[in-house]
C-alpha cells in the first residue's frame, strides 16, 4: 500500500529531533487523533536554514514529516508557506487515499512554525 | 524476505497440508454440484453430509443444526438479522456487547436504522461483559443477546455460560461468535448453552471463505440469503464443497490436538509477555492477564503509534496487527480498547501479537529483540515522550 519512497523515508527519516534555539516552532494534531507533529525551524535573512521534527503517528505521517522538512530547508519562509501536502505526496510517489489526511499534518505544522517565527520577529 | 515471522494468527492461519490434501479432489475430479441429480453431484453430497456430521459431532450439535456459510461475517450477520426479524413481533430490542467484531457491530447499527433498538453491553477494563449491567439491560422486548466467546483483539474470554443461563432465564435467544475460540478452546454448544454460534474455517488452519452457523433445533430464525434449496432452504448458494470438507477436517484436527496446541502456543505467548513486561518500560498489557485466548498478547506502547510500530516490525519481517486508527482505515482507534476504557493515545499505540503452532521460541526472542529496538527508535521520534524520562529498554535476564 505504501510506495518504496514512503517506506524509505519512514525507515530512515531525515531531520529528526529538536532545535534548541529555534526561531519558530509549530505543533499540530492530538494524541486522541493518533498523530501529532512538532516542527522547529531556524531562519536567517528570511531563509529557512534548518528544520527538524518530531512526530507521533503512522508511517505516512513520519514519512511526510521527513520529506516536508527536507523540502523547506533552503527555502524562504514565503516559499515554504507554498509547500502543500500535495507537493509532499508527489515527492513521495503518492499515498493511499485513506492516508492523505496524515500528510496535511506536515503542511499545517510547517505553517504553524512559520506563523510562530513571524510573530516572534514582529515582537522582537 | 528470508526468515519471516508470522504473528498474526488471529487474522488468519495457513491451511494445514493435511487439510489441503482432503480438499484437493473436490476442485478437480469430484467437482460436481451437490444439488445435481446425477452421479457427479451425488459423490459431493456425501462429502458435504460427512463434513456436516463431523462438525456437528465435534461441537456437540445435531447435523440438522449446522449451516455452512461463506465465513464468520456471514454467520454473524445471519444470526443477528435472522433472529431480529424472526422475533420482531415479540420485541425489537437487541443486545450485543460493545467489543463484538465489526460483523456484529455494523449489522446492529444497520438494524437500528431499520427501527430496532440496540444496547451495546458494556465491558470491564479487561473487555469482559459486565454481568450486572447486562442483566439490567435485558428488557421485556429484548429478543437477542450476542456476546462473542473470546475477543479477537485482546483475547479476553467472556463468561459465556453465565450469559447463556441469564438469557435462558429471561427467554432471550443467545448467540455467541466463536470465530476466535474455535480450535483454541474446547467448544460444545450444550456446555456453553448457546442457542446460536458461529465460526470460520481459516482461523484454525482451514480454508478461507467458509464458516458455520449453528442454530439450536426449535429456534426458527429468518434467512438473509435467498436462492436455491441449499442448507435445507435456509441459505441459498452452491455449497463450497472443498471448503466445507476442509473446514471439517481442520476442525477435527484442531479438536484432536487442542490441548497440546494450546499448551504450546500459550508457552510461546507467556514467554513473550514476560519478556516484554520486564524489558520494555511504559507499556500496558491489554485484555485479561490470565483469562484470555492461549495465542493472544496485546500491548499498548506509550508515546508510540501502533501503525508505525506495525510497519517497523514488517520491515524486519515480523507480521503483527494494530488497533490504531491508521491501521483500521478509519479515523477511530479500536472500539474494543475504547470500550475497555483505554485513553485514545494508548488505543492508538496498541499492537496485537497472535502466536501459532508453527512459531518457535527463537522467533519469540527475535521478535522481542526487534521490538525493543523499534520502540526506542519511535520514542526518539515522538514529541510525546517526556524529556524527563530515559528512552531505554532493559537487557534480557540471563
Amino acid at each position: 500500500m505504501y510506495t518504496q519512497k514512503v517506506m524509505e523515508a519512514f525507515q530512515n527519516p531525515k531531520n529528526v529531533g529538536e532545535i534548541e534555539d529555534y526561531d519558530g516552532m509549530g505543533m499540530i494534531g492530538s494524541e486522541a487523533c493518533g498523530d501529532i507533529m512538532q516542527v522547529f525551524i531556524k531562519v536567517e535573512n528570511g531563509v529557512i536554514t534548518d528544520a527538524k521534527f518530531k512526530t507521533f503517528g503512522c508511517a505516512a505521517a513520519i514519512a511526510t514529516s521527513s520529506t516536508a522538512t527536507e523540502m523547506i530547508k533552503g527555502m524562504t519562509v514565503d516559499e515554504a508557506l507554498a509547500v502543500t501536502n500535495k507537493k509532499v505526496i508527489d515527492v513521495l510517489g503518492g499515498l493511499p487515499p485513506q492516508k492523505i489526511h496524515c500528510s496535511v499534518l506536515a503542511e499545517q505544522a510547517i505553517k504553524a512554525a512559520i506563523e510562530d517565527y513571524k510573530s516572534r520577529a514582529a515582537n522582537a | 524476505m528470508e526468515n519471516r515471522i508470522y504473528l498474526d494468527h488471529a487474522a488468519t492461519t495457513p491451511v494445514d497440508p493435511r487439510v489441503l490434501q482432503k480438499m484437493l479432489p473436490y476442485f478437480t475430479e469430484k467437482f460436481g454440484n451437490p444439488n445435481s441429480q446425477h452421479a457427479f453431484g451425488r459423490e459431493t453430497v456425501t462429502a458435504v453430509d460427512d463434513a456436516r456430521d463431523t462438525v456437528a459431532a465435534l461441537i456437540g450439535a445435531k447435523p440438522s443444526e449446522i449451516y455452512f456459510t461463506s465465513g464468520g461475517t456471514e454467520a454473524d450477520n445471519w444470526a443477528l438479522r435472522g433472529a431480529a426479524h424472526a422475533f420482531a413481533s415479540r420485541g425489537k430490542h437487541l443486545i450485543v456487547s460493545a467489543v463484538e467484531h465489526p460483523a456484529m457491530i455494523a449489522t446492529a447499527k444497520e438494524l437500528q436504522k431499520e427501527g430496532f433498538s440496540v444496547t451495546f453491553a458494556e465491558v470491564d477494563e479487561y473487555g469482559a461483559v459486565d454481568m450486572a449491567k447486562l442483566e439490567r439491560a435485558i428488557r421485556p422486548d429484548t429478543t437477542f443477546v450476542g456476546v462473542m466467546t473470546a475477543n479477537n483483539e485482546v483475547g479476553t474470554i467472556q463468561p459465556v455460560r453465565e450469559i447463556a443461563a441469564l438469557c435462558k432465564s429471561r427467554g432471550v435467544a443467545f448467540f455467541t461468535d466463536a470465530v476466535q475460540a474455535a480450535g483454541a478452546l474446547p467448544l460444545n454448544v450444550g456446555d456453553m448453552g448457546a442457542d446460536m454460534l458461529s465460526f470460520s474455517g481459516h482461523k484454525f488452519y482451514g480454508p478461507k471463505g467458509v464458516g458455520v452457523l449453528y442454530v439450536r433445533s426449535g429456534l426458527r430464525i429468518g434467512r438473509i440469503i435467498t436462492g436455491g434449496h441449499q442448507e435445507r432452504s435456509m441459505r441459498g448458494g452452491t455449497t463450497n464443497v472443498a471448503g466445507v470438507v476442509g473446514l471439517a477436517e481442520a476442525l477435527r484436527l484442531a479438536c484432536a490436538e487442542q490441548a497440546q496446541s494450546a499448551a504450546y502456543v500459550s508457552a510461546l505467548r507467556d514467554r513473550f509477555i514476560a519478556r516484554v513486561l520486564k524489558e520494555i518500560p511504559y507499556i500496558k498489557l491489554n485484555g485479561h492477564p490470565q483469562n484470555r485466548l492461549p495465542a493472544n498478547a496485546n500491548f499498548s506502547f506509550r508515546y508510540v503509534e501502533g501503525e508505525s510500530l506495525l510497519f517497523s516490525l514488517d520491515l524486519n519481517g515480523i507480521a503483527v496487527s494494530s488497533g490504531s486508527a491508521c491501521s483500521s482505515g478509519s479515523l477511530e482507534p479500536s472500539h474494543v480498547l475504547l470500550a475497555m476504557g483505554l485513553p485514545e493515545g494508548l488505543a492508538h499505540g496498541s499492537v496485537r501479537f497472535t502466536f501459532g503452532k508453527d512459531n518457535t521460541m527463537a522467533e519469540v526472542d527475535r521478535t522481542v529483540d526487534v521490538l525493543k529496538e523499534t520502540v526506542v527508535k519511535l520514542r526518539a521520534l515522538s514529541p510525546l515522550f517526556p524529556k524527563e524520562l530515559k528512552n531505554e529498554v532493559f537487557p534480557q535476564e540471563a
